[in-house]
């Protein structure tokens, strides 16, 4: 991959655009179209874009599979635990307004954290399934 | 105590992610058994709540009934998730030595983490009064099946997984589509509210398709013939402990979907005085009750032969439905129940089997009768209750079956369900056969399975029969459940 130079600086301009705006999906998913899921698909995307170009090789340097499986659990479980946390505070499962003196703050809170369980998750997962079909091709 | 109804879904849940970041070993093994045992404590306090309050609503994130996603819990669904209590509960102590031969070492925590992800799918589709909240659950169930499947040792469990991704992905979607119909047609997802919403939109033809895609799609998943053809490789080259959780529940679970849509979504007098359900429904029953008993007879894998008569034993479950009566709906729950107990603990002993003998084909159990005495005995105490000896729990469905049906005078009914019940003796002979009759020609001989998997086969064998004695629980809760859906409301 190395001949491609066009490629490479393509994608190096373009990978850190593309995990910004990932972000911005994800934050701004609680007011305008958006969320944890689609966030999540678009900082897949450019890191999938960083394994095609570079290989899996060097992907795999920066981010591990060991590290992608914990990332996706920790997102599972940082949902529910917003969900746990709100049935201990009093209120039912997933019931966001307990979460905060306010329970319009509660709302924010609740949406926002959960939104980051889902984004961690969905990225995650979308890339380790890459690392696992792209390490038996090389094979 | 009012969180019970989704802790009940959410604690499996909790503990899936977290089996697979422990590392392998004891500690996810250990996990899952005390989140499957912690399920069944609640199962049996939310079947005494439903005793005591009738029918209890919990509202998701404190929205309100139509809006938001309600759990709701009677009779019929408090009785489902009993059962899956008590089989993940029997199933996950025993998988341990099972998954420690059948499985590599490093695939132990994603094994327990996925066995608690089906379990935790199923017992979420129970749970759930909301019909789109059914179809993400049974996504859950599904990937976590189908990722489980093909965990066997035989090369072939790949093939039989994919063939059953593919069967099941129709039938879920099938599901969608008439779920995403019905939709469109009165603006709600929630159970109650379509009930009482969809009699003035009866008779529309988008109605009518909407029916036909959500019986096809949910008979796909309960393998009703002749929609049957994923199950035989599916569970024959399973591990064994897959395979005796997937043959006990899910398609159990799918059968109480069946009654719960045809009963309290559509109402009764909708789909079997206006539509045929009635008619098309019990004809494949009758024919799979004895087509698949038939094919049963010449298996030479023991576990296939189990898949064939579990595709027979549906077919009971969907005859008694069908007939509409509050009789024939308490056996087919009856069975749901008890068919769950029975084909566990007959592939909790073919595990065990497997793991002495290494094969589950017929000829190579010859002698175990001897080898291994206690695994065959439950063998045969679990045949003979698959059979409908009195005393056991197959008797008292089948005989629950055989009056409901002689209650509509349905005389070549009954001859069919004896013709079946009589095709199960003699598949459950040739297997005892031979175990007990032809002598063990290689010289290697077996011992004994390890107590760890032999205490959960036999609690289930005795669970059989205790049932069998003992009605009150599972009868009780059967007629009132059936009551309940045929009075017409959730």
């Amino acid at each position: 991959m190395y001949s491609h130079v066009i490629l490479r600086v393509v994608a190096k301009v373009l990978i850190p655009v593309i995990v910004l705006f990932a972000l911005y999906v994800q934050f701004h998913g609680e007011y305008g179209p958006g969320g944890g899921f689609q966030a999540g698909a678009i900082m897949a995307a450019g890191l999938i874009l960083h394994v095609l170009i570079f290989g899996q090789r060097v992907t795999r340097k920066m981010i591990t599979l060991r590290a992608l499986r914990i990332v996706s659990a920790c997102g599972v479980l940082l949902y529910a635990s917003v969900g746990l946390t709100s049935m201990l505070k009093g209120g039912n499962f997933l019931n966001y307004s307990v979460l905060a003196a306010n329970p319009v703050t509660g709302q924010h809170l609740g949406i926002i954290v959960i939104e980051l369980g889902v984004g961690a998750t969905v990225a995650s997962t979308l890339l380790a399934l890459i690392y696992i079909f792209t390490e038996r091709i090389r094979t | 105590m009012e969180h019970l109804q989704v802790l009940i879904v959410l604690i499996p849940l909790l503990c899936a992610p977290v089996c697979a970041l422990l590392p392998s070993g004891r500690l996810p093994w250990l996990l899952a058994t005390l989140a499957a045992w912690s399920t069944l404590a609640m199962a049996l306090l939310l079947l005494g709540q439903v005793h005591q309050f009738g029918t209890l609503s919990y509202a998701l994130g404190d929205w309100a009934a139509p809006w938001g996603i309600e759990y709701r819990l009677d009779f019929a669904n408090a009785l489902v998730q009993l059962l899956l209590a008590v089989i993940a509960s029997v199933v996950l102590p025993y998988a341990y030595r099972s998954a420690r031969r059948e499985l590599d070492n490093d695939k132990q925590p994603s094994f327990y983490a996925a066995m608690l992800l089906l379990f935790s799918g199923l017992m979420g589709i129970t749970a759930t009064g909301d019909a789109f909240n059914v179809f993400v659950f049974l996504e859950i169930s599904s990937l976590a099946t189908y990722a489980l499947l093909a965990l066997g040792r035989d090369r072939r469990a790949l093939t039989s997984a994919f063939r059953y991704l593919i069967m099941g992905t129709v039938g879920a979607t099938f599901f969608l589509i008439g779920i995403g119909l019905l939709y469109s047609m009165t603006g709600t997802l929630n159970m109650a509210d379509l009930a009482e919403r969809l009699p003035a939109v009866a008779g529309t033809r988008t109605m009518d398709t909407a029916v036909a895609f959500l019986v096809v799609g949910i008979c796909l998943k309960l393998a009703l013939f002749p929609l049957h053809l994923w199950l035989p490789n599916a569970y024959t080259y399973a591990p064994s402990a897959v395979t005796a959780m997937v043959a006990a529940i899910s398609t159990k679970v799918m059968v109480y979907v069946l009654i719960r849509f045809l009963y309290t979504v559509l109402g009764a007098d909708y789909s079997f005085n206006q539509l045929p359900l009635a008619q098309v429904l019990m004809v494949l029953a009758v024919m799979g009750m004895l087509t698949a008993s038939a094919v049963a007879l010449n298996q030479p894998n023991a576990k296939r032969l189990l898949a064939y008569s579990s595709i027979a034993q549906v077919g009971y479950m969907v005859l008694g439905l069908s007939l509409a009566s509050e009789l024939g709906l308490t056996a087919s729950l009856l069975h749901m129940f008890n068919h769950g107990l029975i084909k566990c603990s007959l592939f909790l002993a073919l595990g065990c089997v497997y793991f002495r003998v290494g094969s589950t084909d017929v000829e190579r159990m010859a002698g175990l009768g001897r080898a291994m005495p206690w695994t065959m005995a439950a063998f045969v105490a679990g045949g003979l209750s698959l059979i409908g000896v009195p005393l056991t729990v197959g008797f008292i469905s089948k005989w629950y079956l055989v009056l409901a049906v002689l209650e509509q005078d349905w005389w070549l009914l009954v001859v069919a369900i004896l013709m079946s019940s009589l095709l199960s003796v003699a598949y459950i002979w040739r297997v005892v056969e031979v175990a007990y009759f032809q002598p063990n020609k290689s010289r290697e001989t077996s011992r004994e399975a390890p107590l760890a998997m032999l205490i959960p086969t036999w609690i289930l064998v005795l669970a059989n029969f205790y049932f069998g004695l003992d009605t009150r629980l599972t009868v009780g809760v059967a007629e009132a459940a059936a009551s309940a859906l045929i009075g017409g409301g959730p």
